[in-house]
């Protein structure tokens, strides 16, 4: 299939593809990395992360009216303080959540599977009564839907670049955070040992709910990243939800890294197959690969080593 | 799952105790008679419809009430079972004459569309009615041994194995739906008209159908019972609750998680293919993600550890789905959220769990006291 | 939804319109505006017990308003009991007023079949307007033969299904795609072709009529490719078409994707006012542009028979009543006018039978024309598609499309065309 190509074209080509492949990967990062927190630490199956990512970007929708219609001047900068907004709105409701449902739950893990799905349910009907079942036109600031040209085939779209930055911040910021802190410590502890992080003072309802908090918080702002590139109505989120959990369950639940890692292999997988396969076939064999593997290594990537 | 008292089973003896005798007749009567004079053959096919899910709730019983293994892609077998026996009746629908106007006449409308010139090889052996039958079972059952197996071996459990059985669930129906020549692509298999030159479209063929369905549903109950009062049930509610000590007494836990799993799928096989027969189509849409987790509610809300709840906990939910959607279309979602959430949240043992708490001791109170002593339970 | 309530005084222009154009119809089938129920006893006018009463008649809507499919399909619904509500001020239909019974098919195909089988078994309407997708039209067809209902079908859709107990009032796959091609060969010189959809039955089947089309024209096809329904990552596919250079992207891809889709697109640099490459597809009415943004589809051509911008008295009438009715910021899209036409079009049949038995429509629907329709005159073929014209709209960044082209004449339904199978 290169033949016809010169040796030029084919070499932008893979350079674009490998762009291509990174968005990728950074879209699973960002998808992912919430609920890495919130299943990999605390072991809840959060089946309502899509909707916390549409809660996100469905603040976005808000800032972005409302800067059109009261600040039209400072638009083009709406963009940050509605993802720091969308943060603070799904954390906010993720901390709700577990304070209501979640902490009754945690020695049921199966069962948190079924409550969050209802939750789901509840989450995407509210969306269609307030927002209309039509999906949202979110405006993006014109200087973010550009591409920058580097030579006559090689452009850089820059949005793409933006969720790359993104992913990479977000996960420098988790991992000062878990390491770094003192929050970190606790939630290690916690997971490690929760009657013995107790026993030596750590609070550990509120570890919890903050760490469920800043799960949901970051999916929020997943959420609010992804109007860029996706779309934004009632039952958007259900199009994330398996990739996301296959993508944490891959990296190994509890490793952080292990969830980048995968992310990386996956997107990797998927970009390659897609350019020489059909779209479907390309998402079939992935996924199949995936799942091949984790009969195979049911562990995932990484896996933590833990005393249970 | 050790906070749930596990299920008193098996000690007395008897195939049915008391209650579930009681139980089991209240069922049948509300099946066998009440629902068919009560309802005209439109509600009744309904009925049979959900009776259908049914089968699917009473093997998840078994999975994951008792095994403690929660399966998230009992779609696929329902699904298998159901497309096993809707390609028999597509190819029986789909005669040179039927088909006169298609480019290729003789094979289903859709691979005509899509090109295909000759029935593929491997939808061949479902002109025999014999054949199908026995693949509507085996090939649910096989593929579930193939998973049970790859997964069972290497002690994935748990929220993993759900995950990875969701994953599956996805997968095959993207194939489904890419593969659109060979299975009917999104719209799946439509338009089915006979069974052996047996109209199924008529209303009395629906009610012989409801029948036929609800013997086949108190055949698997019967078995399901049979098997969970046998010593393999005991083992599994072991396993469930202390799976290393079943493992340290000698018994190969895999091969009974495996046996158990494949009986559910089996169920959910036969219920997929008299879907089939009663709805009139099978398409991807009962393969996937969705239903399969809806299925799951349908068990968990008649109480995971019953059989009979799981039954009656089906009938519940999709009837109120179909009233609640039919009087406040926009707003039914609400109510299945909050069914969810209640379900895990209030009443974790489900419609048993209540009956059990709140019901049977009031039967006891209106028994007279001096007659003949109760059983211990 | 969020839907207001009726005014009062919205339908003059449009009866004004119809009344004018009903003189079109043949004399002897011509009805006047003052039908009395009374010259149509009950008892004539339906033997077959429908729910027809001396002064309302019974008609099921039957759509999604829950799951993924009410993005579209709530368009329909508001679009038809707009016509419901017109009629009835109008007098209704045999004198009797439309009363509907509206039941949600949740996104869901057998819960299609069932409500359909609720809504003809123990509502016994008259007809029903509803379905969006091919998958619930396939699943609550067995029904509609089966109890012999009748049901308006909205949507585009592939062709290869006749029923007489349907009436397609959207286009067929060859009415829509061939003329658009034609136009971007003649008017902008097009070579090459990358054909893009989403994987399902429409798209799957459209592409195949304009493969061989473009085979026809001795034309170029350099790619033809399938997503997964919600696929959200389109960056490989656009590479792809960027290393083939094709003169046209022909799109189909729906629902969530295409706002994916069209944002990865201009993310991606390729710019769709410069027409290099021209992006055509036959997917996004102004509808799917509300989730898009216009901003994102700038300078794509769309290739329907309806757009909301259409300059005609019929559609200016049209869009202000649904204006009226949904509010300013409402939009139009190719199917929501489709939809608006079925009780239109069952209401000149049942007219023209002079009875609201379902086997008579069913005869007296082909040839029935109907001047008013916002999109101009349409006719009923006798396959029971319509008739119309297609037209090329060029999309602008404030959502709406600018009709660059129409076909001089209405083109005809061919449900199972020769040399495109």
């Amino acid at each position: 299939m290169f033949a016809d190509y010169s040796w030029g074209e084919l070499l932008s080509i893979f350079a674009m593809q490998g762009f291509a492949g990174l968005i990728l990967f950074s879209v699973f990062v960002l998808m992912a990395l919430g609920l890495a927190i919130i299943f990999g630490q605390m072991g809840v199956i959060n089946m309502a992360h899509g909707e916390f990512m549409i809660l996100g970007a469905y603040v976005t929708y808000l800032v972005s009216r409302l800067f059109e219609t009261y600040m039209p001047a400072l638009f083009g900068i709406y963009f940050f303080i509605a993802m720091a907004l969308a943060f603070v709105v799904a954390g906010a409701l993720g901390m709700v959540v577990e304070w209501t449902l979640i902490r009754r739950l945690y020695k049921r893990p199966l069962d948190t599977l079924l409550a969050t799905w209802g939750l789901s349910l509840i989450l995407q009907q509210l969306f269609r009564s307030v927002f209309g079942p039509r999906e949202v036109g979110v405006t993006i600031p014109q200087w973010m839907m550009g591409s920058l040209p580097l030579t006559d085939t090689i452009e850089v779209p820059i949005n793409g670049l933006f969720v790359m930055v993104l992913a990479m911040s977000i996960s420098a910021a988790i991992y000062v955070l878990m390491f770094r802190s003192r929050w970190g410590l606790q939630v290690r502890a916690v997971v490690a040992n929760r009657t013995m992080a107790d026993a030596v003072g750590i609070n550990t309802e509120r570890t919890d709910r903050l760490t469920f908090g800043i799960g949901c918080g970051v999916a929020g702002v997943a959420g609010a990243a992804f109007t860029m590139i996706g779309s934004t109505g009632p039952t958007s989120g259900q199009l994330y939800i398996v990739d996301t959990f296959l993508v944490v369950v891959f990296g190994g639940a509890g490793s952080l890294i292990g969830t980048i890692a995968s992310a990386f292999s996956i997107s990797q997988a998927q970009s390659i197959l897609e350019f020489f396969l059909s779209g479907s076939m390309a998402k079939v064999l992935t996924l199949l690969a995936v799942v091949g593997i984790l009969m195979v290594r049911p562990q995932g990537l990484f896996a933590l080593k833990l005393r249970k | 799952m050790t906070d749930f008292p596990s299920m008193a089973t098996g000690r007395d003896g008897r195939f049915l105790n008391r209650t579930e005798m009681l139980g089991a007749a209240a069922l049948a009567l509300l099946v066998f008679v009440l629902l068919p004079l009560a309802l005209d053959p439109f509600r009744l096919n309904l009925f049979g419809k959900y009776l259908t899910y049914a089968f699917v709730a009473v093997g998840l019983v078994l999975c994951w009430g008792a095994g403690g293994i929660l399966s998230l892609g009992q779609g696929i077998f329902f699904g298998l079972g159901g497309y096993a026996l809707a390609m028999f009746l597509k190819l029986e629908a789909s005669t040179p004459e039927a088909t006169a106007i298609q480019s290729t006449p003789g094979i289903p409308d859709f691979m005509d569309w899509n090109q295909i010139t000759a029935l593929p090889g491997w939808w061949q052996p479902f002109h025999s009615l014999t054949f199908t039958i026995i693949a509507v079972v085996a090939v649910p059952v096989i593929f579930a041994f193939i998973i049970g197996t790859a997964m069972f071996r290497r002690r994935v459990g748990g929220v993993y194995f759900s995950i990875i059985t969701q994953a599956i669930a996805a997968i095959l129906t993207i194939l489904i739906i890419g593969q659109q020549g060979y299975t009917g692509g999104v719209n799946g298999i439509t338009d089915l008209r006979t069974l052996n030159g047996w109209d199924i479209r008529t209303d009395e063929a629906k009610t012989v159908l409801y029948f036929v369905n609800g013997a086949l549903l108190f055949g698997c109950l019967a078995l399901a019972q049979f098997v969970r009062r046998s010593k393999l049930g005991r083992i599994l509610i072991a396993m469930r609750d202390r799976e290393d000590r079943v493992r340290f007494s000698g018994y190969d836990v895999a091969s009974f998680k495996i046996f158990v799993f494949c009986l559910g799928a089996a169920f959910a096989a036969i219920g997929g293919a008299m879907f089939t027969l009663q709805v009139g189509f099978m398409s991807p849409s009962f393969v996937g993600i969705v239903p399969s987790i809806e299925m799951v509610i349908f068990c968990a809300v008649g109480g995971r550890n019953s059989i009979l709840g799981a039954v009656w906990g089906t009938l519940l939910v999709n009837w109120a789905k179909t009233t609640f959607s039919e009087g406040f279309p926009e707003l039914w979602q609400f109510g299945m959220g909050a069914l969810f959430i209640a379900v895990v949240l209030v009443f974790p043992d489900g419609l048993a769990g209540l009956w059990k708490q709140h019901v049977e001791p009031l039967f006891a109170r209106l028994k007279p006291r001096p007659s003949a002593p109760q059983p211990a339970e | 939804m969020t839907e207001k309530t009726p005014k009062p005084t919205f339908a003059a222009p449009s009866r004004r319109a119809f009344l004018t154009a009903s003189a079109a119809l043949s004399a002897s089938l011509f009805l006047p505006k003052g039908l009395r129920a009374q010259d149509f006893p009950t008892a004539a006018v339906n033997t077959t017990g429908l729910a027809v009463t001396d002064t309302e008649v019974t008609v099921g809507i039957l759509h999604s308003v829950t799951g993924t499919m009410s993005i579209s399909e709530t368009g329909s619904v508001q679009a038809e009991k707009l016509a419901i509500e017109q009629i009835n001020k109008m007098g209704g239909v045999l004198g009797r007023q439309i009363k509907f019974v509206q039941e949600d098919g949740a996104s869901d195909w057998p819960t299609f079949a069932e409500k359909a089988r609720k809504l003809l078994v123990d509502n016994k309407v008259a007809s029903v307007m509803g379905c969006w997708t091919s998958a619930s039209r396939k699943a609550v067809l067995p029904v509609f033969e089966q109890y012999n209902g009748m049901l308006y079908y909205p949507t585009f859709y592939e062709g290869l299904e006749q029923s007489p107990n349907v009436i397609y009032t959207g286009q067929e796959a060859t009415q829509q795609i061939i003329a658009g091609l034609d136009w971007v060969t003649k008017t902008k010189g097009a070579k090459s072709f990358y054909l893009l959809g989403s994987d399902y039955i429409w798209p799957r089947t459209s592409n195949k009529i304009a493969r061989k089309h473009i085979e026809k024209l001795g034309l170029e096809v350099v790619g033809e490719e399938y997503y997964p329904l919600g696929h959200t990552q389109f960056n490989s596919v656009i590479n792809k078409i960027k290393l083939k250079k094709p003169d046209v992207i022909y799109a189909i891809v729906v629902g969530g994707s295409n706002v994916a889709f069209y944002k990865q697109l201009k993310a991606a640099g390729i710019d769709m006012t410069k027409e290099k490459p021209l992006l055509l597809t036959i997917s996004v009415t102004e509808d799917e542009i509300l989730g898009i943004g216009g901003e994102n589809i700038d300078g794509a051509y769309a290739c329907m028979k309806y757009f909301q911008s259409l300059d005609n008295p019929n559609n200016v009438d049209f869009v202000k009543a649904f204006k009226e009715m949904y509010g300013n910021d409402i939009v139009i899209g190719d199917v929501t006018q489709a939809a608006y036409l079925g009780p239109w079009l069952w209401k000149a049949a049942v007219e023209k039978a002079g009875s609201f038995d379902i086997d008579k429509i069913k005869e007296a629907s082909p040839g029935i024309e109907l001047p008013t329709a916002p999109e101009g005159y349409v006719k009923v073929h006798e396959n029971h598609h319509l008739w119309s014209k297609t037209r090329v709209g060029h999309a602008q960044a404030d959502g709406q499309y600018k009709v660059v082209f129409e076909t001089s004449d209405l083109v005809e339904p061919d449900p199972f065309p020769e040399g495109y199978q």
